[in-house]
């Protein structure tokens, strides 16, 4: 059974992309720690409701750790303290009574703030675009069985397909880059024999299209694995880097 | 003017049931290839339905407009699917079958839905893992690099394709992935954080949407040829569900007022294994696979009001209540009886924890035979979430389980090409009320959105394109006006009143009403009852909300008011259903018609139909027109899992 806490909450509040933002303090009292940190919000929010004031924005909807909607930077931490873990799937019982938490967006040049907490990672769908499939189309595909594949490239495809694409990395990264993320991406196609064809133009074009989103550079952090909630590892950041130089050698030869 | 069928014609194509879908799809018209670029499609959604559907009408073709209410189409409430995803491909040489499957289906909806759909269904299954495997779909494989199958939800043959407890996740990151590939090619436009706020009839015919811009609160009219629907469930009509919090009946709720009919809107599932509510914080619930069960053994204690530890409970003092009535399934039996024993036992005293509205799933013995490593290396991720949310350690002890609101089988009517009766609007997946009868097998819902989505839309909105004959129409179009004049309208009035309570509030009354009333038991005088409360409610919010904040600017408590407000005007349709269908059958019990034993009875005589509603005006009673359901192939039986 849960107890009940009290907490001082420092919330970043914007407006919309274009305004200033700066922090507001909210203070809540019986917090039941079993609650989810997006409980905690809905209860603030309710609050705020209450007196008609205007609720925190926040994203979120499956609330179970997998759309990758949620997010929040927790006193410098991207999703909070725990580690493997969305903010949906954050329980307050991680956190003490009587604490201050901070609570800001994901920021990065890339994620334009579009209310308080929420952003704009728009420029995940356009990394995506730019290769992140197999250009197969429906009806072409031969019997699934027509390919065996060992079961550890299976398993490494799939450990790079899981990224829930919440944008933590690029949030927890002092650059902003977006190499995990992209990386996760292309790692998850070219280690399988279905990603074989396309896999020179897939690195070349989704690490060119992430770079002129503004994105930073990776200069070998490792922030961004720490913050992961689905412990994507950095040896993806690795494979990638070398996947795309030899393409680039490729494309100028 | 395109006439609208006022009789129900499901137009299911001649012929015996296997070669049904063959000759049909012969039949069919086709668009002249060139031609095909000039007609726009709207697709509402981005799951697995609408995902592939954009994905694969683009690839032959047709101008694509895809709409969704995330802000990416990656994060559809598809992702969540954890189990599997059924086919028949016989992989594991233990006997299945096209055949199989499609009967297994049907049994398995209690015998309320259209063979000749489920046995397309079945045909196609195989292609969608073909198609998913190409894509690059990570699927679970042996040691040989060939595919591995479960076997899920009590099927006895082993044809589940699975992902770790992530198969939702893939396949749709796989279905995005061909939208995107099509976006980027320019066949796709996409348009996130839109929501759906009416639908534009044009000459009898569905001709467009209108769309908020939730970043901006813009009211958008977009115009097509045809439009499809792939908008989900509404199981949040319930409040608490497992489904995403944005999960709503808006869309298909809005068609139905222009004219579709609601199909067997009182099908719910209520998935039996999920983790108890703990508090009134409670926002959603979570379901954990029903792969647990494999190896799970379900159980409470043989005295009332147990308070002991669970593992302080001695071995000849608990029941396993489920074993012990149907010997034959045992911990496997479907998920509505499941549940039902599950409520069951809870109601007569024998529940546990806090709330003693939960029961044991105990991995105990399973850990003793296989050993630890085992069950951690099957269902790893579900015990970490298990543990996350409870705190407490599955390993160690009986996890705790109760039944949620998961999955809505009734929806929009469609007939054999997806089609509603309202001429071009086609309905795919959760949305449509096609083919899962009253009750969903595990692993299908998956297979049901792609097979819409990939193999059947695409090529049955052709046919209907190739045959239609639609008027010249712009978005200045009367329809348009009038259709955004009452969206907007719609929004001034519930930013106007301006109450003492908030949205959530109401959702919650709603809710519970709907749970308590037309949950997972439902009997006349509380069908009567929850009729009287839904409207007092409905009265009550109209007069109360407070819904803050501006209508231009990213709003979210004017969302979710909007959808509030159409759950409010849904449950009585879904009540008057429930109380129309008076046996029980699948996930609907009435407790009126019952064995001795306590078992669902149904009653083929009588209720052998699908119930399609036509809308009549907000609180006033809609019209049923019923498809009667002939079986040609599959043999009716009352279901025994004993
Ligand atoms: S809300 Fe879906 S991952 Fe958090």
């Amino acid at each position: 059974m849960g107890k009940k806490i009290t907490l001082t909450l420092r919330v970043w509040r914007q407006q919309n992309s274009q305004a200033e933002g700066q922090f507001a303090t909210y203070k809540v009292t019986d917090i039941d720690t079993d609650m989810s940190f997006l409980e905690m919000l809905d209860v603030v929010n309710a609050g705020i409701e209450l007196q008609s004031g205007d609720p925190i924005a926040f994203d979120h909807d499956c609330r179970e750790g997998i759309c990758g909607m949620c997010g929040a930077v927790v006193n410098g931490q991207a999703h909070g303290p725990d580690r493997g873990t969305t903010l949906c799937q954050l329980h307050m019982r991680h956190f003490s009574d009587g604490d201050t938490l901070v609570i800001e967006p994901f920021r990065s040049r890339a994620f334009p703030v579009v209310k308080d907490i929420a952003v704009d990672r728009g420029a995940f769908d356009r990394v995506i675009q730019a290769g992140g499939y197999v250009s197969v189309r429906t009806g072409q595909a031969p019997d699934a069985h027509a390919v065996p594949i060992a079961k550890e490239a299976a398993d490494k495809a799939f450990d790079a397909a899981a990224c829930i694409g919440c944008g933590a990395c690029v949030a927890a990264c002092p650059n902003a880059s977006a190499m995990l993320f992209v990386s996760a991406k292309v790692s998850h196609l070219n280690l399988l024999p279905q990603g074989q064809p396309q896999k020179d133009s897939r690195v070349f074009n989704m690490v060119n299209q992430m770079d002129s989103e503004g994105f930073g550079n990776c200069s070998n952090e490792y922030e961004c694995e720490a913050a992961c909630p689905k412990e994507i590892s950095v040896q993806n950041i690795a494979r990638m880097n070398r996947q795309y130089l030899k393409a680039a050698i490729k494309n100028e030869g | 003017m395109a006439t609208r069928k006022t009789g129900l014609n499901s137009n299911i194509p001649d012929g015996p049931m296997a070669e049904k879908w063959e000759s049909h799809k012969f039949n069919m018209k086709l668009v002249n290839p060139a031609n095909k670029r000039k007609f726009n499609v709207i697709v509402v959604g981005t799951g697995l339905a609408g995902g592939a559907a954009a994905a694969s009408m683009s690839e032959l073709g047709y101008n694509v407009q895809s709409f969704c209410i995330q802000d990416s189409p990656r994060r559809a409430h598809s992702i969540a699917a954890q189990g599997g995803i059924n086919a028949a491909k016989n992989y594991q040489n233990d006997g299945d079958s096209v055949h199989r499957l499609f009967y297994d289906t049907v049994k398995g909806g209690d015998y309320r839905a259209r063979e000749a759909n489920v046995h397309r269904l079945s045909e196609i299954s195989r292609n969608i893992i073909d198609q998913c495997v190409a894509q690059g779909v990570p699927f679970a494989r042996d040691y040989g690099g060939l595919l591995d199958n479960r076997s899920f939800g009590g099927a006895q043959v082993s044809r589940t394709f699975y992902a770790r407890g992530q198969t939702g996740q893939q396949l749709l990151l796989g279905a995005y992935s061909a939208l995107m590939k099509e976006v980027n090619k320019g066949g796709v436009t996409l348009h996130t954080r839109r929501e759906m706020l009416d639908l534009v009839v044009i000459d009898g015919r569905a001709r467009g949407i209108i769309v908020r811009n939730l970043v901006t609160g813009q009211v958008e009219r977009h115009i097509a040829d045809a439009v499809c629907m792939a908008t989900g469930g509404y199981g949040n009509v319930f409040y608490l569900s497992t489904n995403a919090m944005a999960s709503n009946v808006t869309a298909t709720w809005r068609c139905h007022k222009r004219g579709a009919y609601f199909a067997n809107p009182c099908f719910t599932q209520i998935h039996p294994t999920c983790i108890p509510v703990s508090g009134d914080h409670q926002s959603k619930l979570t379901l954990m696979s029903e792969s647990l069960r494999n190896d799970g053994r379900i159980w409470v204690p043989k005295k009332k009001d147990d308070d002991r530890h669970p593992n302080d409970i001695p071995e000849d003092e608990r029941d396993y209540y489920l074993e012990r009535r149907y010997p034959a399934f045992g911990n496997l039996v479907p998920r509505d009886v499941a549940s039902r024993a599950a409520k069951e036992r809870c109601d007569a005293g024998y529940g546990v924890g806090q709330t003693k509205k939960a029961v044991y799933l105990d991995f105990g013995s399973a850990i003793e035979r296989l050993g630890k490593d085992a069950i951690e290396a099957k269902y790893g991720n579900l015990f970490h979430m298990y543990q996350k949310i409870m705190d407490t350690n599955p390993y160690t002890q009986p996890m705790m389980i109760y039944p949620a609101v998961h999955y809505t089988m009734g929806g929009l009517w469609v007939d054999y090409n997806l089609m509603s009766n309202l001429p071009g609007l086609f309905v795919l997946g959760e949305a449509n009320f096609s083919d899962h009868g009253a009750n969903r097998l595990g692993a299908s819902a998956l297979m049901q959105g792609l097979g819409d989505g990939y193999f059947v839309a695409p090529l049955t909105v052709g046919n209907y394109l190739a045959e239609a004959d639609l008027v010249d129409a712009d978005t200045e179009d009367e329809a348009f006006v009038e259709a955004e004049e009452g969206v907007t309208g719609r929004i001034e009035e519930m930013l106007s009143i301006k109450g003492s309570r908030t949205v959530d509030d109401f959702h919650r009354e709603l809710g519970l009403v709907m749970w308590d009333k037309c949950g997972m038991a439902r009997n006349e005088r509380g069908l009567k009852q929850a009729l009287k409360e839904v409207r007092q409610i409905r009265a009550e919010f109209w007069e109360d909300v407070n819904v803050v904040g501006t209508e231009g600017s990213f709003n979210q408590v004017l969302e979710r008011a909007g959808r509030v407000a159409d759950f409010l005007e849904f449950a009585e349709c879904m009540i008057y259903d429930a109380a129309e269908r008076k046996e029980s059958c699948g996930g609907h019990f009435r407790e009126e018609s019952q064995t001795e034993e306590g078992e669902a009875l149904r009653d083929d005589k009588n209720f052998s139909f699908c119930s399609a509603w036509e809308f009549k005006g907000v609180g006033k009673k809609p019209k049923l027109h019923k498809e009667a359901l002939k079986f040609e192939v599959v043999k009716l039986t009352q279901r025994s899992y004993k």
